[in-house]
């Protein structure tokens, strides 16, 4: 990153564990991102990388170690505060989730209207301002099922962002789509940590997450095994895990 | 023997019958109000709402879908005065289909509410939605959409069912075709003409849920 | 002195027994209709799954004619329309044609989405082994059918108790006739209607239960 304009921390994750019944999927998380960072987590599937992102918003409970957002602590009983936190927290699904019984427009102005209290005309020049972003302006209209898959997301990445987050939550946005759509989705994840947005992605786009990311973080067993900038992690593995996790990669 | 139907009689009676048809569609209009608002709260309960009262929810809608309506509507008209609750017989009618279609529609929209995928309450809890707002907002209107078909033949039902209401006097249609064979004794012509008439009911009412569904319930905002 | 005492000193037992024995009569009319209305019912079945268009009409035009007007109209026609054509009517004989007919269309309906829901290839298959149509219903789709088919007409033959409850308006003394006759007799509708609202409900219970059981061992099955 050339330009760190806010060294503050945004995420604060301290001694993180949780499980599934007998089984640990997060075994004691340290980790800190820095505002403005934009942050790779690789892994196997079953390594916890998506359980660690769903803890950030409160998806799911953690069972001991501290979360702390801009400095707020994570209160998983307190409803209330899960919503402030939440505003600060944007995240985006697999599986897009936009809601199928409004428009592109309305899933993306509901949130202000009904949680910020914007006016029902602010709120829609704000949603056509973010769908002008990501390429969909003429769609405000639509209704979900009459998009394609990348559309979709791109309009649930304005859904996120409308509620002007200060922290972004991929979890695999790209795993679900066919392999042509998912460069629209990626340049305006891109466009995105240009621009300075903290971003935390789960993915399986090893080029991807090389060419974007600060900070790449390899998950293994829960824990995070290795971290570090994208060319000496990718370039110089130091655990066997690693090196194994890449090589069936390419193979 | 000749069989010979004669239905001039009965359909001179017409404005007798036009209150009929009044009645029963009032009825059907009320007891649809209000009883898919008492389902949706129950269905709601039912599966988000505390712990404590998801047993009574359940006793209702089995108390009630294992019972006649006729037994029902009897109970509430005459048996609810002994305990000091006196109601005309069309407000007893209304209640009783009330909590009649509210037994059903609770099961219908709840099996709907149950088919909500996961992602979608996830998504709208990330956008900082309260639990209440996720439900009206998020899962209610296609929860209602899926199962709008069934919620429709069971508000027939009900208003097919309130053919019976004519037994505690309220003037719904069946009442008016026992008021016409009393008055020329043609019995047979004026239950056929009824029956009839409930037919065209029936497929009017379909067609206007339909279409009211689309219109107000799910599609607010479509076209 | 001892008259009053004798006429106001109805028991909760005294009714409870009579309502009992009335209650045979609705377990006695709800099987005539059952089993009745399912013969009828497969023989409408057969005539709805052959390829002639014209019988394949009349027989849904049959099934939307009962599932489309009030039961209450469908006992009146029965037992105003026998007495027209000069047979001699009970509330007895009405009651049992009507509801069977009634029966026969639900059950008509209910098996014959049980046979749509079999694959096209089954019938495909048993027609290139040479099985004639009769025998491809009856040896290769039939018991298909009739595997998914059993929950939902355990489940209507609850819709048929509760049907029965309806023949009282006729004059056929059941369980709901029988539970008016004796709140005239006692003046105290309240613990009479809870009485025989508790009678349907045993009755009523047991088979829902049973038809859930069923149903979620199928679904069970099917995976």
């Amino acid at each position: 990153m050339s330009t760190v304009v806010d060294s503050t921390t945004a995420i604060d994750i301290q001694g993180l564990y949780k499980s599934f019944g007998q089984v640990r999927v997060l075994n004691g998380i340290d980790l800190k991102i820095a505002a403005g960072e934009v942050i790779a987590i690789i892994g196997k599937s079953g390594s916890g990388k998506s359980t660690l992102l769903r803890c950030i918003n409160g998806l799911e409970s953690f069972d001991s170690g501290q979360l702390f957002v801009q400095g707020q602590p994570l209160q998983y009983h307190n409803a209330k505060a899960m919503r402030t936190l939440r505003q600060q927290v944007g995240m985006i699904f697999q599986s897009f989730n936009l809601f199928p019984h409004l428009t592109v427009g309305q899933n993306i102005m509901l949130a202000p209207t009904l949680v910020q209290g914007i006016s029902a005309q602010n709120a829609k020049t704000r949603a056509l301002e973010l769908l002008r972003r990501v390429g969909l302006a003429e769609k405000i209209d639509a209704f979900p099922e009459q998009l394609s898959g990348g559309q979709q997301q791109r309009v649930a990445i304005a859904r996120a962002l409308a509620m002007s987050p200060s922290v972004l939550l991929c979890d695999e946005i790209t795993s679900a789509l066919d392999p042509e759509l998912v460069g629209e989705v990626l340049a305006v994840v891109e466009s995105l940590a240009r621009d300075g947005m903290t971003l935390l992605m789960v993915t399986h786009e090893m080029g991807f997450a090389r060419k974007v990311s600060d900070r790449v973080i390899f998950m293994h067993q829960g824990r995070v095994h290795e971290q570090g900038a994208p060319e000496t992690l990718f370039q110089y593995p130091r655990t066997p895990e690693l090196v194994q996790f890449l090589s069936s990669l390419t193979s | 023997m000749r069989v010979a139907l004669e239905f001039f009689p009965v359909l001179e009676e017409w404005p007798l019958l036009l209150t009929g048809i009044a009645w029963t569609l009032l009825l059907t209009a009320a007891s649809t109000f209000f009883g898919l608002l008492l389902g949706t709260v129950c269905a709601y309960l039912r599966t988000q709402g505390p712990e404590w009262c998801r047993p009574f929810i359940v006793g209702y809608v089995e108390l009630i879908r294992n019972t006649p309506f006729i037994v029902q509507l009897f109970f509430i008209f005459f048996a609810l005065p002994a305990a000091g609750i006196r109601l005309s017989a069309e407000v007893a009618s209304v209640l009783a289909m009330v909590i009649n279609l509210g037994a059903y529609s609770a099961d219908i929209v709840r099996a709907g509410i149950q088919a909500t995928p996961r992602g979608q309450i996830e998504a709208a809890l990330s956008l900082s939605l309260t639990h209440r707002q996720v439900f009206t907002r998020v899962v209610l209107p296609p929860a209602l959409q899926r199962v709008w078909p069934a919620l429709v033949s069971q508000i027939i039902i009900v208003m097919l069912g309130s053919a019976v209401c004519g037994q505690i006097s309220t003037e719904e249609l069946s009442y008016a075709a026992n008021l016409i064979q009393s008055r020329n004794f043609r019995a047979f012509e004026a239950f056929i003409v009824a029956t009839v008439l409930y037919l065209v009911l029936s497929v009017f009412v379909r067609h206007f849920f339909q279409w009211f569904g689309r219109r107000f319930v799910f599609g607010a905002s479509r076209g | 002195m001892y008259l009053v005492r004798r006429v106001v000193e109805f028991s909760i037992w005294d009714i409870l027994r009579n309502l009992l024995l009335a209650a045979r009569w609705t377990i006695v009319l709800s099987l005539i209709a059952f089993v009745g209305g399912g013969l009828v019912g497969l023989g409408l079945l057969v005539v709805r799954t052959t390829q002639m268009r014209v019988l394949q009409r009349a027989v849904s035009i049959y099934v939307s004619l009962f599932q489309g007007t009030p039961l209450l109209m469908q006992l009146f026609l029965a037992y105003f329309g026998l007495a027209l054509f000069g047979v001699e009517t009970s509330a007895w004989t009405a009651a049992a044609i009507a509801l069977t007919l009634y029966s026969s269309a639900f059950l008509c309906e209910i098996w014959h989405g049980c046979v749509q829901a079999i694959p096209k290839g089954q019938w495909e298959a048993a027609q290139s082994l040479a099985l004639n149509f009769l025998e491809q219903l009856r040896f290769i789709v039939l018991p298909q059918a009739a595997r998914i088919a059993v929950p939902p007409t355990v489940g209507f033959l609850v819709q048929v108790v509760k049907g029965t409850a309806l023949a009282s308006v006729i004059g056929f003394v059941e369980l709901t006739k029988a539970g008016t006759m004796i709140t005239n007799a006692t003046f105290k509708p309240f613990v009479v209607f809870t009485c025989v609202g508790l009678l349907y409900f045993l009755i009523c219970y047991p088979i829902s239960a049973y038809a859930r059981k069923l149903e979620g061992q199928l679904h069970v099955y099917s995976r």
